[in-house]
């Protein structure tokens, strides 16, 4: 048998063979291999694409809880604000009020207290000058007791309405 | 502790896969010498990765151990089928097999029927049979028995191994099946898929799966002692040529023909010159897979063969202290390629038909 001359026998039986085994592994092997690996590979990745959206829905799902949240903490803030605002307000116009307040009771008191203290001065005046007159009239009266005196005292008032 | 063990194992495997064939020829040498023959180194390599009509494991003559196998002939008379043994391991053209009234000898390997009324086979000066003819020799050689196995191995793999998993579950297979189902998925997506394309790839796949396994199974096989060189045979590898060569031609779209005939974008007076080259390389591609597989194993098998030869040309033991450590290395470079031929097989198989289908954009 020549190493480099085909031999019909063996070329036939490796045609008829392979034949068989394109056809046998054709059907019953690859097909069934190659549809279960393609199924598989399919369905791994439709699971990452599932996993990818899931992880996506997540992340909006914490995006839109973080962004809800921020809204939350911003509305309290103003709440807090305001209050805070409105309680300084409150204080300030309260304050305010309490002053012009006691400003006027103050006014009131010390124009009260300065009329008093006028009647009370006319009053001291009245009765200094009854008192005045009083004096006068006793001192008058004792020095005018004798008749020489009572001429000199005329004599005096004379001079002095003279000068005039 | 079981790995080292393993390793052990494994390295014995490997020196027995060495020595093995080495212990057949020692045997045929000293039966040789009994003769008093000169060793003949060419014929003993040619007599191993040669076919033959009877599996022969070790022994000669009428001890030998050799699995008989049956031959069958297609005569002017009709189909003649007889075992192996009937020639009783003789290839010499000595003993004439009587079968349906015609008589058949083997000489070296190839079945002769003696014209009618010869005794015996007579030669002319050149050592041709004078008074015989060559029947239609459609034999289960030692190849063919091989094939066979091959055959029944990829069965057991993929039918009831493999597919037999997948039809019950499409979860990734464990083991061994996982090891295979790695190796198809290879040939898928570094062979189908680059050379021919996602759109058309899968109408090749049976084919290139089958021719993928085959040839490699087939090599490993082949490394076996006292085994077949199956893939190493011309006409095995003729066969699977032509089965590429075939799907060329029959899917070979508009574009690829065109390309091949009148190749657009040229000078007129070019295309005539490159119609008959590309026309050429047509069959000159499936013919260069069909050398390259041939060869490529051959040559593995004949150094493996030589090295060991040495030490009987040399006639001296203390050879083998070279050879067989050289025949050792040679023999695992061998188990590479095997791989690498059923890899370059298949990948320009699919490199070709890629060509043939592929779809050119207009200019």
């Amino acid at each position: 048998m020549d190493l480099i001359t085909p031999e019909f026998g063996l070329f036939f039986w490796q045609t008829i063979v392979f034949l068989v085994l394109l056809f046998l592994m054709a059907k019953f092997a690859w097909k069934p291999i190659l549809n279960s690996v393609r199924n598989r590979e399919q369905s791994i990745n439709d699971a990452l694409a599932s996993a990818e959206k899931a992880r996506k829905e997540m992340q909006n799902l914490k995006s839109d809880n973080e962004q809800l949240m921020k809204e939350a903490r911003a509305e309290r803030d103003a709440i807090l604000k305001e209050a805070r605002e409105l309680k300084e307000k409150t204080i300030a116009d309260a304050s305010e009020e309490a002053k012009a307040k006691a400003e006027k009771i103050v006014a009131d008191a010390k124009r009260s207290i300065e009329l008093e203290k006028q009647s009370a001065m006319a009053e001291l005046k009245n009765h200094v000058a009854e008192l005045s007159v009083e004096i006068a009239e006793k001192v008058v009266r004792k020095e005018l007791s004798s008749k020489k005196e009572q001429h000199q005292m005329i004599e005096k008032m004379i001079g002095e309405a003279k000068l005039n | 502790m079981t790995a080292h063990k393993s390793l052990v194992i494994r390295v014995y495997f490997t020196l027995a896969l060495a020595v093995f064939p080495l212990l057949t020829f020692a045997q045929e040498h000293s039966e040789a010498e009994n003769a008093e023959e000169e060793f003949n180194a060419t014929d003993m390599i040619m007599h191993h990765i040669g076919d033959s009509h009877g599996w022969h494991f070790f022994g000669e003559g009428d001890n030998s151990f050799t699995l008989p196998l049956p031959v069958i002939l297609y005569t002017d008379n009709g189909l003649v089928t007889f075992m192996s043994s009937e020639f009783h391991h003789d290839t010499e053209g000595h003993h004439v097999v009587e079968k349906d009234g015609m008589r058949f000898v083997n000489l070296h390997e190839d079945i002769y029927r003696l014209d009618a009324g010869a005794e015996s086979v007579e030669f002319d000066a050149e050592h041709h049979p004078v008074n015989a003819s060559k029947p239609w020799d459609l034999s289960i050689t030692k190849n063919v028995a091989a094939m066979f196995l091959t055959v029944i191995l990829m069965v057991l793999f993929f039918v009831i191994g493999l597919a037999r998993h997948h039809k019950k579950s499409e979860k990734a297979p464990k083991g061994f099946n996982n090891v295979l189902e790695t190796l198809v998925l290879f040939v898928r997506d570094e062979i189908a898929i680059p050379q021919i394309g996602e759109k058309k790839y899968m109408k090749f796949m049976p084919f290139l799966l089958t021719v993928f396994f085959f040839i490699w199974i087939t090599n490993l096989m082949g490394l076996l002692p006292g085994a077949a060189n199956v893939t190493g045979n011309i006409a095995v590898t003729v066969s699977l040529g032509l089965f590429t060569l075939a799907l060329i031609l029959i899917n070979g779209n508009k574009d690829y023909w065109k390309h091949t005939l009148w190749m657009p974008g040229i000078p007129t007076w070019v295309k005539p010159i490159l119609a008959i080259v590309e026309g050429a390389g047509v069959f000159i591609k499936p013919i260069a897979l069909m050398i390259r597989l041939f060869a490529n194993i051959t040559a593995g098998h004949i150094i493996i063969l030589s090295l060991i030869g040495l030490i009987f040309i040399l006639e001296s033991a203390g050879v083998a202290g070279i050879s067989v450590p050289f025949a050792l290395f040679i023999t695992v470079l061998e188990l590479l390629v095997a791989f690498l031929q059923a890899f370059i097989f298949t990948i320009l198989s699919a490199l070709f038909i890629g060509m043939a289908v592929e779809e050119h954009e207009h200019h």
